[in-house]
C-alpha cells in the first residue's frame, strides 16, 4: 500500500501488514502521536488495511 | 473496532476512556466534553464575550469550531509573527476559517506595528525567538481583550500541552508557574482579562481527530522555530508513557490540578501589579516587559534608517540626478 507520512514529508510503500496497528508497527510509529487516514475514514489500531489502499499518516503532536 | 454507542464501525479510539466511537458519536462525545469543562470551571457563559487565540495550528481552530457551534459568542484573535511562508499561510488559514462559517477575527500584524516580525525582535533584543514570541502573545493577547471589552481569553492548550509543561515546571522546580497552572486564570488587576482553556481534558490526538472529521483546514507545518523544542521532547516522553499505560498523561495533570496544586496555592506569595507607565498594562516593573522589548526594538531600527540612509546620501548625491528616490 502507499503510505503518506505528512511530517516526514515522505511516501513508503508497506506490502504485507493487514492491521493499522502492524502498520504503525513496521514504520516504528508510536499509534499515540499520529492518525491514520484512509479517504475521509479515519481507523483504528485493528481496522484492516489491504495493499491497494492509500493511507496517510498525520502528525498530532504539535510543539512550540 | 465498535463504537460504544451504536456498535458501527469506530473511527477515534480513546483509551483512557475505555472507549471508541464511530465520526457522528465522537464529534458529539467531543463537543459535551468541552462544554462540560466549561460550565464545570465557570469559564463563561453564554452571555460572555469570549476572545479565542488562533493560531490557525489544529487546535485553536477547532476550539473556535466547537464554541462556535455550542453558541458561545467567540471572537477569533489571529497574531501575524511575521515568520516567513508559516506565519502568511497561517493567518490565511485562520481568515478562510471565519469566512465559512461568518466568524468575527481580529489581526494583529506584528511586523506592520513593531517594525520586525518576532524573529527580529528577538534577534535585536539578544533573546531566543520564542521568548519574544510568548511575551508578545500574552501581552497582545491581554491587551486586545482588556482594549476592546472581552470577558475572557480562551486559548487551545490540550491535555498534552498542559501535561508537557506540568512535568517541565515540576524538573525545574518552578513553584510559581506551577501555582498559576490552572483551565482558569482569575484576573488580578483590572488590566488583566481572566484566561480559560476549555481543551485542558482533551487529548492533542482527539482535537486532531475532530478537526479531520470536521474537515477543518488548518495548518499542518510547524513553526520553523518549534525544531528541536524541549516541549516536544517532554510530549515524545509521555506518549511513550501513555502508549503501554494509557491514561498517564490524564492521571498527571488531573492529579496535580486535584490534589497537588491547591496545597502548593497556599506556598506562594500573590504579586503585587502595577500598570506600565507608558502603556498601562499591568507589571511588575515600572515599564513593562513587551514595552522594554519593542522600545529598544524601535530605537535600533531609527538608528539603522539613519545609518542606511547617511550612508546612503554621498552615493545620491554622485550619481548626480539620475532618478528620484527608490
Ligand atoms: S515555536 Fe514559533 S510560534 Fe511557537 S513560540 Fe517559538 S517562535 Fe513562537
Ligand atoms: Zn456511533
Ligand atoms: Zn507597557
Amino acid at each position: 500500500m502507499k503510505v503518506r507520512i505528512r511530517h516526514q514529508r515522505r511516501e513508503v510503500q508497506v506490502e504485507g501488514v493487514r492491521t493499522v496497528g502492524e502498520l504503525l508497527d513496521r514504520l516504528q510509529l508510536n499509534p499515540e502521536t499520529v492518525l491514520v487516514v484512509r479517504g475521509t475514514e479515519l481507523l483504528t489500531r485493528d481496522a484492516r488495511v489491504a495493499d491497494e489502499d492509500e493511507i496517510e499518516i498525520r502528525p498530532v503532536v504539535s510543539g512550540g | 473496532m465498535r463504537c460504544t454507542k451504536c456498535k458501527g464501525t469506530a473511527q477515534v479510539e480513546v483509551r483512557r476512556h475505555h472507549t471508541a466511537f464511530c465520526g457522528p458519536h465522537f464529534l458529539e462525545w467531543f463537543e459535551a466534553q468541552v462544554d462540560r469543562a466549561v460550565r464545570r470551571e465557570r469559564m463563561f457563559t453564554p452571555q460572555d464575550r469570549v476572545l479565542v487565540a488562533v493560531s490557525g495550528g489544529k487546535d485553536s481552530l477547532v476550539l473556535w469550531d466547537v464554541l462556535l457551534r455550542l453558541g458561545y459568542q467567540a471572537t477569533g484573535l489571529h497574531l501575524n509573527l511575521g515568520i516567513g511562508g508559516y506565519s502568511q499561510e497561517s493567518q490565511e488559514k485562520c481568515e478562510a476559517f471565519a469566512r465559512d462559517r461568518g466568524a468575527e477575527l481580529l489581526v494583529v500584524d506584528i511586523p506592520a506595528e513593531y517594525g520586525v516580525g518576532v524573529e527580529g525582535l528577538a534577534q535585536l533584543t539578544g533573546r531566543v525567538a520564542c521568548s519574544a514570541c510568548g511575551l508578545s502573545k500574552r501581552y497582545l493577547f491581554n491587551r486586545v481583550a482588556v482594549d476592546r471589552g472581552f470577558d475572557v481569553v480562551a486559548t487551545a492548550h490540550n491535555l498534552d500541552d498542559e501535561a508537557a509543561v506540568l512535568l517541565g515546571n515540576l524538573i525545574a522546580g518552578n513553584v510559581d508557574a506551577l501555582v498559576r497552572q490552572t483551565p482558569v486564570l482569575e484576573s488580578t488587576h483590572p488590566g488583566l482579562a481572566r484566561k480559560v482553556k476549555p481543551l485542558y481534558r482533551i487529548a492533542e490526538r482527539e482535537t486532531a481527530a475532530y478537526a479531520v472529521l470536521r474537515g477543518i483546514d488548518y495548518v499542518l507545518d510547524e513553526c520553523p522555530n518549534s525544531a528541536g523544542a524541549r516541549s516536544l521532547l517532554l510530549k515524545e516522553a509521555l506518549n511513550l508513557l501513555e502508549r503501554d499505560a494509557p491514561g498517564t498523561k490524564q492521571s498527571l495533570y488531573w492529579n496535580f490540578l486535584e490534589k497537588v496544586r491547591p496545597l502548593l496555592r497556599t506556598a506562594s506569595e500573590p504579586v503585587a501589579l502595577r500598570s506600565c507607565v507608558h502603556c498601562g498594562q499591568p507589571t511588575t516593573a515600572e515599564v513593562c516587559a513587551f514595552c522594554r522589548m519593542t522600545e529598544r526594538v524601535a530605537r535600533k531600527l531609527q538608528s539603522r534608517v539613519a545609518v542606511s540612509a547617511a550612508r546612503r546620501e554621498p552615493v545620491a548625491a554622485s550619481s548626480g540626478g539620475g532618478g528620484g528616490p527608490a
